[in-house]
């Protein structure tokens, strides 16, 4: 299993806790995946001293490592103190990194999101950087400091699932040592293990769970299919061909008269 | 007394908290023939419940979107028992709408729910004449039904001391210090002391006035970070709402909350960019870990509490069960919880 910053989570699925129908369905989508880090956005949360406690107390009784990310933050000022005050609220010094540059994509502002990595970086977070597949801003965010990248599969909330697979595989190729991560756009479980099977190291969702029909079961569903995807990974999938391989060779065959 | 045939009508009960749950409690229980008394931290009906900036519309369908069964289910009680208790009832359904962009919202909207037409641009246009040719697909769930929330509370706590209830405003008491039968605290939030289950879910709001454009039902407007809702109300009002957030917070009210809901008003029809900004408003709804309501027993104290965004659409089935349990000690309603007193 991968190593994010020192942790090694058994489970690879990060599951964000916004929107679900309510902290019940979030306690038990939780519970049934088996997710041991969940993500949670300060800004919506929050308004004033103590004002979000009880959500808070609900995520710290579900017993997973919290992840805080910097959900809606549109420049690197804003995302920098939104990333020192999820450190204050939560102890932790893991930051979700979004830097988000346009508004109906919600993709990340790259260059931002590398100035606010070295800043925070610089300053003792582990930063999980939401960025995009392109290989040469993740060797940047490498350099600033980042030791997981977590590459879009498509935009946020989407559900498209890996629109550049190709970007996706070439950045797995350039950075065989750094844990990847799809962060948003998942919308099926066969996407998380279509991820999973180009030898991603986790998957980051939120919408396509909390936004199920019934929570639970469909992030029991994604946990499911990220093993599958990572068991087929390490099993060494063979390669497509353009004609047709029989299975059962002709030569040695029995003849029966 | 004429009517002394009841066996509960000698029960005094005293009922904490004049917001939508304790007068709905206290009228339910006054109709049982009890004597009812309600005490009112305020100074008259209003501001201090969170009920005051509730949008009033009674869409048990809608709300299956996102709430759970009983929801749908006992939602349906409430336009006849608001009919009954308070008038001022409008049957006139709602219509769910999306921006053409986020026009895949109509149909994870229609899965969810039921008790719906799919209807086309020609059926929009008949049903809300200021729309015409701004949306081609909506949904209409025309069993629905809205209400305007402070003429509701208004009227109802006439009624209720019409017919005989008493309610005391500036009355901060404790359930402790009354003797009477049985006491419903319906505080809300504030009565997080005692269910510390209990958390706030933040909403803000804001009253426009508008005489340029005319709806006759409650629009939801459906976008994948903030479903908004706009209600007509009399004189040319129209109440928006409203945000959903995890705090207690009742006071702060967001410029980023107020953009959306600005932005929502503004996308349903551009007359509201010259609407009159009449009123803003927040306050946080009480909610449980489950976000359904719960009634809970402790001994002769029974608090009414969790409604969440439910408080109108809810009340009514909460009442009818309050009273069962608080008149029947053998009562198991269905939504009651027995705590050791």
């Amino acid at each position: 299993m991968a190593s994010f910053y020192g942790f090694e989570p058994n489970n690879p699925l990060f599951l964000g806790t916004a929107r679900y129908p309510s902290p019940a369905i979030l306690a038990d989508a939780v519970k049934r995946s088996g997710t041991e880090v969940v993500t949670v956005s300060l800004r919506r949360e929050s308004g004033g001293e103590g004002a979000g406690q009880a959500f808070w107390e609900l995520i710290r009784e579900l017993g997973v490592k919290v992840l805080p990310n910097t959900a809606g933050c549109y420049t690197v000022k804003e995302a920098v103190t939104t990333a020192q005050m999820a450190r204050e609220v939560f102890g932790t010094p893991w930051i979700k990194l979004e830097v988000i540059g346009e508004e109906d994509t919600l993709q990340p502002d790259v260059v931002g999101l590398i100035e606010a990595a070295r800043i925070l970086s610089d300053d003792g977070f582990q930063v999980f950087p939401y960025t995009t597949e392109d290989i040469v801003v993740a060797g940047r965010l490498v350099d600033a400091g980042c030791e997981v990248l977590m590459p879009w599969g498509a935009p946020i909330g989407s559900g498209r699932g890996l629109n550049n697979l190709y970007g996706l595989r070439t950045l797995r190729r350039h950075f065989p040592d750094i844990p990847l991560v799809v962060d948003a756009g998942i919308g099926l479980p066969s996407h998380a293990a279509q991820a999973m099977e180009l030898g991603y190291d986790g998957i980051l969702l939120n919408t396509a769970v909390a936004k199920a029909g019934d929570p639970p079961a469909m992030a029991e569903a994604f946990a499911l299919a990220i093993r599958a995807g990572r068991l087929a990974f390490e099993a060494q999938p063979i390669e497509a061909r353009d004609m047709a391989a029989p299975s059962t060779p002709v030569m040695g065959k029995a003849f029966l008269a | 007394m004429a009517a002394a045939s009841t066996p509960y009508e000698k029960m005094n009960v005293a009922v904490i908290g004049a917001g939508v749950v304790g007068l709905t409690c206290a009228a339910e229980l006054l109709g049982r023939g009890a004597h009812v008394v309600v005490h009112e931290r305020g100074p008259g009906i209003g501001a201090q419940s969170c009920s005051w900036y509730a949008g009033g519309m009674l869409a048990p369908w809608c709300e299956g979107e996102s709430a759970e069964e009983p929801v749908v289910r006992l939602g349906q009680e409430a336009a006849c028992w608001w009919e009954r208790h308070a008038g001022g009832v409008v049957r006139q359904g709602t219509l769910v709408l999306a921006p053409s962009r986020d026009r895949v919202e109509l149909g994870s909207f229609g899965r969810r729910t039921s008790h719906f037409d799919e209807i086309d641009r020609e059926a929009i246009t008949a049903l809300e004449p200021d729309l015409a040719g701004r949306f081609s697909r909506g949904l209409f769930f025309r069993e629905e039904a809205h209400l305007d929330p402070r003429k509701a509370i208004a009227a109802l706590a006439e009624r209720l001391v019409a017919k005989g209830g008493v309610i005391h405003f500036g009355s901060g008491v404790e359930a402790a210090d009354l003797d009477a039968d049985i006491v419903l605290d319906c505080r809300g939030l504030v009565a997080r002391d005692v269910l510390p289950d209990l958390r706030g879910v933040k909403g803000e709001m804001l009253l426009l006035r508008s005489h340029e454009i005319g709806l006759s039902r409650p629009i939801r407007l459906l976008h994948p970070r903030i479903p908004l809702y706009i209600v007509p109300r009399d004189d040319g009002l129209f109440m928006v709402g409203a945000t959903m957030i995890e705090s207690g917070d009742r006071r702060r009210i967001s410029a980023r909350s107020m953009l959306e809901l600005l932005g929502a008003a503004y996308a349903l029809h551009p007359a509201f960019g010259e609407a009159e900004i009449i009123e803003i408003g927040t306050d946080a709804r009480p909610a449980f870990p489950d976000n359904l309501p719960r009634l809970i027993r402790r001994g002769r104290v029974i608090h009414v509490n969790g409604l969440y965004r439910h408080g109108f659409l809810l009340s009514p089935a909460m009442a009818r069960m309050a009273a069962d349990a608080a008149l029947n000690p053998q009562a198991r309603p269905e939504m009651l919880h027995d705590l050791a007193a």
